[in-house]
Parts: C-alpha cells; sequence; structure tokens
C-alpha cells in the first residue's frame, strides 16, 4: 500500500486539475469494480455490485490545495493567489509545480519582516525567467506544492495527505472487498478544497442511501497543539462533528459496531473547526444519512503532512467490515 | 468564422437604445420587474416559449433546425445594488439599507430614484462647511444616512413611498465615443448581450436564456433557473470591474481584475467557481481563431451565477464571460464600446462552434 500512497500523493492535483490523480485511480481501480464514468465536474465513479442491496456512496477527494497564477510582471515574477486554505506562513522557500512540470520557488516581497507572515499579495512565484516573455506560465494556470513522500518509523509524511490518503484507503478497500451485500459507490471527488463542490454535484448523480466520506482530521498530540482528543497511532476516527456536520448517529452506531466486532481500534472525533465531503452529501436531495472515517493527520495544509501508517491500514480494516455486511440503518 | 458573423461590430441604434432603457431602469434584487418586462417587450417575437418562474427569472427558450441539439443556457441577471426603504422618519426622509454590494463611502450626495414612480430623491450629505476634522476623516455609517425626496412632512411621504421600496442611482445613461456610461452596466450589459444573443441564436443549439434575479444577494434566481432548464452546459454574461488606471505611486498594476478595452474577459476562477476547462479551451480556441480580442480575468475573489449553475443536479459545466466595466457598484459605471461589441461576438461564435466533445473531460 506504500507504494500506492506515494504514487498518490506526489501526483499532480490542485481543485481544478484533478487530471492525473483521476487516471491513476481509474488504472488501480478499474479491474475490482462493475461500473466506471466520470462526472461533469470531473470525478470518479466506480460502482461495485450495482444494483445490489442499500446502496453506500463512499467519498474520498483528489484535489489538492495549490496557487493561480494572476499576474506576470514585466521582470517575469507572477503573481498569484490561493486555491484552497493555502497558509500564507507555509509559503517562503516553498515550491510549487504546474503542469508540464514546470517548477518555480516562492520569493516575498523584501518589505516584509522575516518575523512576519507574509500577505499573500505580498508573495510571488520565481520561474527562472528573465522577463515577462520567458515566464512559462500563463495567468490562469494552476499549480500545486511539490515535495516527495518520505517515511518517518512508522509514519507517511507527504504534502497531500490531504487527501490522497482517503482515495489510498478507498482504492485498497476496493481490492480486498472479498464481497459485499451492497451496492458500494465510490466517488473520487473533485474540488473539495474550495467548498465540497464535487461531492454536491456526484451525490445528486449518485443518489446514495448512505454516505461516507473519507478524509483527513487534526490531531491534538503535538507540542502546544489545539485541544483534541486525536492521536496518531491510536486507530482512524469515527466522526460525530466538525464545523459543518452532525454524522448521523445510527451510521456512527454502525462504524463503531463493525470496529468493536472486528477488534480495530478506533478514535471518536470531534472536530472544532473543519469540514468534508460529508456535509455536501449529507444535504443532497431529501438527505442522506452519512457518517467520516477520518484518519488522524499532523500538519494539515502544510508541506510536511503526516500520518501512521497503522491508523491507514486500521481504516481499510474498518471500511472493509462495514461494506462487506448489509449496511442498514 | 469571425467574417460571417451576424453579429455587427457597432452597435445598432435599436441595441444602444435598449441598453440605455435597461441601465436606466430601476431593479434591486427581488423587485426586477421593471427590468423583466423591457426584456420581455424586446425579446418576444424571437422565443419559442417563454415563461417568468416563481422566483421571476425571465426564461426563454429559442430552439434551433434539427434533432439532437445541446441544450446550452445562456444567463445575465437582472437586479442591480441598491437600496431599500425600511421607515419613514418625522421629517419626511427615508431610512434606508443597502442591498447588494455597496462602498458606504460612495453613496453621500447621490441622487437617486425611489420606488416605483421614481421619484427623484438625494442621499443627503452634510456641507463641509459643518463638518469637524475628525468627522472628515471617517466614514458615514449607512444607518445615519437617509434619502431626502424633498417633502417636509412624515404624511406628505408615506403617501409617496411605503417601506419595502427599492431605490437606485439616478444615472441617466451615455455614450461618449468608443464608451458607454451609466449605473448597472452589471448587469444590464449582459441583458443586453443575452437578448441580442436570442435575435440571433447561434445555430445548432437550443438556446436557453435566462434572465435571473437576485444574483447580487447570493446566486439565488440562478439556482432555481438552472434546476428547471437542466442545461447540458451554461455560460453565464456578466460585467467585471476593471480597476486598471496606473498605480498613484508608479508601481506596476499588479491587481487590476480586468482591463477596458482588452476584449471579453474570460473566467479561470473566482470565489465560487472553477471554469470547466473544456469550455475554457473552447472560448480561447474561438477567439484566438476568430480574430477577436480577449482577455483572462485575474483569478480571485467574486462570483458571477456559474457558482450556482454549475453545482445543479449532476453539475453542469459552466463558465462565465464578463464584459469589464470601470467603477461597478458605484453610481457610474464605465464600459467600451468594443469590449461589448466583442463578447458578443465571441459569445456568438463559441456557441455556434459547441459540441459535445467540447464538454468531455
Amino acid at each position: 500500500m506504500q507504494d500506492l500512497i506515494k504514487k498518490l500523493v506526489e501526483a499532480f492535483g490542485p481543485s481544478g486539475k484533478e487530471d492525473q490523480v483521476r487516471e491513476i485511480v481509474r488504472g488501480e481501480i478499474e479491474a475490482h469494480v462493475d461500473e466506471i464514468s466520470v462526472s461533469p465536474l470531473g470525478g470518479l465513479h466506480a460502482i461495485v455490485n450495482p444494483g445490489g442491496g442499500t446502496k453506500v456512496m463512499v467519498a474520498a477527494h483528489m484535489d489538492e490545495i495549490g496557487v493561480i497564477i494572476s499576474h506576470i510582471d514585466e521582470n517575469g515574477f507572477a503573481r498569484f493567489h490561493n486555491i484552497g486554505g493555502v497558509f500564507p506562513h507555509t509559503l517562503v522557500g516553498h515550491r510549487v509545480r504546474f503542469e508540464e512540470n514546470v517548477t518555480g520557488v516562492i520569493g516575498v516581497e523584501a518589505t516584509v519582516k522575516n518575523t512576519d507572515a507574509p500577505k499573500l499579495s505580498q508573495a510571488f512565484i520565481d520561474f527562472g525567467a528573465g522577463s515577462k516573455a520567458d515566464c512559462p506560465v500563463h495567468i490562469g494556470d494552476l499549480g500545486a506544492f511539490t515535495r516527495p513522500f518520505v517515511t518517518l518509523g512508522d509514519r507517511y509524511v507527504a504534502k497531500s495527505m490531504d487527501d490522497r490518503i482517503g482515495v489510498a484507503v478507498a482504492i485498497e478497500t476496493a481490492k480486498r472487498l472479498r464481497s459485499t451485500p451492497n451496492e458500494i459507490q465510490f466517488a473520487f471527488t473533485t474540488q473539495e478544497e474550495v467548498g465540497l463542490r464535487g461531492a454536491k454535484t456526484s451525490a445528486y448523480g449518485l443518489d446514495p442511501e448512505v454516505g461516507i466520506a473519507l478524509d483527513v482530521t487534526k490531531t491534538g498530540d503535538t507540542p502546544k497543539g489545539i485541544k483534541m482528543a486525536m492521536e496518531l497511532g491510536r486507530g482512524p476516527a469515527i466522526k460525530v462533528r466538525d464545523s459543518g456536520l452532525l454524522s448521523d448517529p445510527r451510521v456512527v452506531d454502525l462504524m463503531v459496531r463493525r470496529a468493536e466486532a472486528a477488534r480495530i481500534p478506533y478514535q471518536l472525533e470531534v472536530l472544532e473547526r473543519g469540514r468534508t465531503d460529508a456535509t455536501a452529501i449529507q444535504l443532497t436531495r431529501a438527505g442522506v444519512p452519512v457518517g467520516v472515517i477520518s484518519i488522524p493527520c499532523r500538519y494539515v495544509h502544510t508541506p510536511s503532512e503526516m500520518v501512521d501508517a497503522s491508523d491507514v491500514e486500521n481504516a481499510v480494516n474498518l471500511l472493509q467490515a462495514i461494506l462487506e455486511h448489509p449496511v442498514e440503518l | 468564422m469571425g467574417l460571417n458573423s451576424p453579429i455587427p461590430a457597432r452597435p445598432s441604434a435599436a441595441h444602444l437604445r435598449l441598453l440605455k432603457r435597461l441601465s436606466e431602469a430601476v431593479g434591486i434584487p427581488g423587485s426586477e420587474s421593471e427590468v423583466r418586462k423591457i426584456i420581455r417587450a424586446h425579446i418576444e417575437p424571437f422565443a419559442d416559449e417563454l415563461r417568468t418562474d416563481a422566483m421571476g427569472n425571465l426564461l426563454v427558450i429559442r430552439k434551433g433546425p434539427g434533432r439532437r441539439r445541446l441544450r446550452v443556457m445562456l444567463a445575465a441577471h437582472m437586479d442591480e445594488v441598491g437600496f431599500m426603504v425600511i421607515s419613514v422618519g418625522s421629517e419626511g426622509e427615508l431610512k434606508f439599507e443597502t442591498v447588494g454590494g455597496l462602498d458606504p463611502r460612495q453613496l453621500l450626495g447621490k441622487p437617486v430614484w425611489v420606488g416605483k414612480d421614481r421619484l427623484p430623491g438625494v442621499i443627503g450629505g452634510k456641507p463641509v462647511h459643518l463638518a469637524t476634522r475628525e468627522e472628515l476623516k471617517q466614514t458615514v455609517k449607512v444607518e445615519s444616512m437617509a434619502i431626502d425626496i424633498g417633502v417636509s412632512k412624515k404624511e406628505t411621504a408615506e403617501g409617496k413611498v411605503e417601506a419595502g421600496a427599492g431605490a437606485t442611482f439616478a444615472t441617466p445613461f451615455r455614450r461618449i465615443r468608443g464608451m458607454v456610461r451609466g449605473k448597472a452596466l452589471d448587469d444590464r450589459m449582459g441583458v443586453a448581450i443575452l437578448a441580442e444573443l436570442l435575435e440571433h441564436p447561434p445555430e445548432g443549439i437550443e438556446l436557453q436564456a435566462a434572465f435571473t434575479v437576485q444574483e447580487e444577494v447570493g446566486l439565488r434566481g440562478a439556482r432555481i433557473a438552472a434546476h428547471a432548464l437542466n442545461p447540458e452546459v451554461a455560460i453565464v454574461l456578466d460585467c467585471t470591474p476593471a480597476r486598471d488606471l496606473p498605480a498613484w505611486d508608479g508601481e506596476e498594476n499588479t491587481q487590476y481584475n480586468a482591463k477596458l478595452g482588452l476584449g471579453p474577459a474570460i473566467y479561470v476562477a473566482d470565489a465560487r467557481t472553477l471554469a470547466h476547462p473544456g469550455m475554457l479551451r473552447h472560448l480561447v480556441h474561438t477567439a484566438e481563431s476568430s480574430g477577436i480580442p480577449y482577455q483572462i480575468r485575474q483569478p480571485g475573489g467574486g462570483g458571477t451565477d456559474a457558482g450556482a449553475i454549475h453545482l445543479t443536479r449532476e453539475g453542469i459545466p459552466s463558465i462565465s464571460v464578463s464584459v469589464p466595466a470601470r467603477y461597478i457598484h458605484t453610481a457610474c459605471s464605465i464600459a467600451t464600446v468594443s469590449d461589448w461589441r466583442n463578447t458578443v461576438r465571441l459569445v456568438h461564435a463559441a456557441v455556434s462552434g459547441l459540441s459535445v466533445s467540447v464538454l468531455g473531460r
């Protein structure tokens, strides 16, 4: 599974340009599902056992935060706007990649004190170009941060664990699934980081009876960390609430029951700030009961997002246990 | 393609007159009927189907020839930012709230039209003689402003205006050589363009024209219009700020949003929408192969009806094209005739060349 994770997290996929990720997912999952299609917003829908039992949508988003070029100045420096939640204090010295393997480094105006976080409008991208004409990007080009995948002990570190780790969990579960009494609708969604957009339209199209989102959540286990009972290595999290969701209690109960029956460690999650695709799915059409399996992750939306290998493995085990049994609320 | 375009490069007298009437119409969000009437009278002869929906959107279908016609929604919003009267004060002055995004610093001293009868009024400001040095540095709050309609008694005012009445800036429309100047070019410019496209519909498609309501308060009308029309693709016609004059300190202006005279502004990303990549390629390709100037609007904030439309049902491939205009959401905006005409030409050519393959990923 580590090879799959590495391939996914190193892929290029800012919101709106998820094509490379989608092709990786398609290649990995095609042999393990019955139907596959692409939604108008670019999401990949992969269906297992169509027409059988409860329709369960399992959503993981392919996109990652990034940048979009807004101006190229006379000396070839590019100004940019954020795509999703980009924190200015993570920018300086960071590298960004565009399609066709163009890379640039981020600098800031010298008027910004190096003890202060710059405003986005004070940052620029240097492509090594000497003039406007030499600049290899254009206004409107989408870029993503770049950083290689590394392992640190039992931990995986990469730029886009949010949410390629959810994508990896979905793919791995599809591969291991022995049989299911449900119709499983794997939805690899787009544009989550800019407002849960792909999940909204995918949920409308798939019209599920139950929804499960796979995404990362924050932890409280770092020095002077946020107050949150969530640690790496203590198992996947079953979300109870976040700032956009109250999970359906029946889905939470079902997840807890399956975890306990299969002796899978889990943590119950209450996240003060953050949302997932589950929020959009829940409010689709006449309403959908939803829950979320979260993978605890340190340093979310920074170049080095960290998850624990056993949490990832147990997230697969939990999802597999849920999907192999009837999903009845 | 460009040479054969049925869209004239110069505006006809009739289209200038239409734009003038639209610009001068009073139509805050929720009270778009005056605008709707003007459009309806203009486009009725060209409509195969026409209806006003529950929220007041004017939905017009024009079917082209052929059997398998792509359903193409073109949307432009009828509403404009403005004011709503909330009460009448003891001296007949009208207390109001703003509706849609307005800068309180832009309001004092501006003439306005109030209500269906277009009563002339003014948002009164304190003469400079009486203002203290401190006051001159402060922004006056909307709560402390009032519209003066020239009556001195509460009862007289109440006989003329009721709470809930709409008001807008009272700016007569003018053409000044290559420019047009008026209020509410956001988005009466888009409305005028859409009306003209109904007269000269692109071939091979079913044109679903949506003149929408309540865009300025949250893209509300477009949401239900898109659900009802259920199009296969959508283009939103709007008006975007051009903050293109040189920076005061001589530094390079890096945040202009769009520039006058460079042609229609094609959107890649705003706060509400990431443009469909196939539609983006198609519009750029159409402009380049037809010799129509265009610009990419600077990615950033803001939003158009596309924000609601593209998330409708299973998702609708969508993009926005705007005419750049200076000073929008103020009493007086300025756009160029050439950007207007080139936007009509670009959208006409792009829709004429649409095929299902454009909508692929």
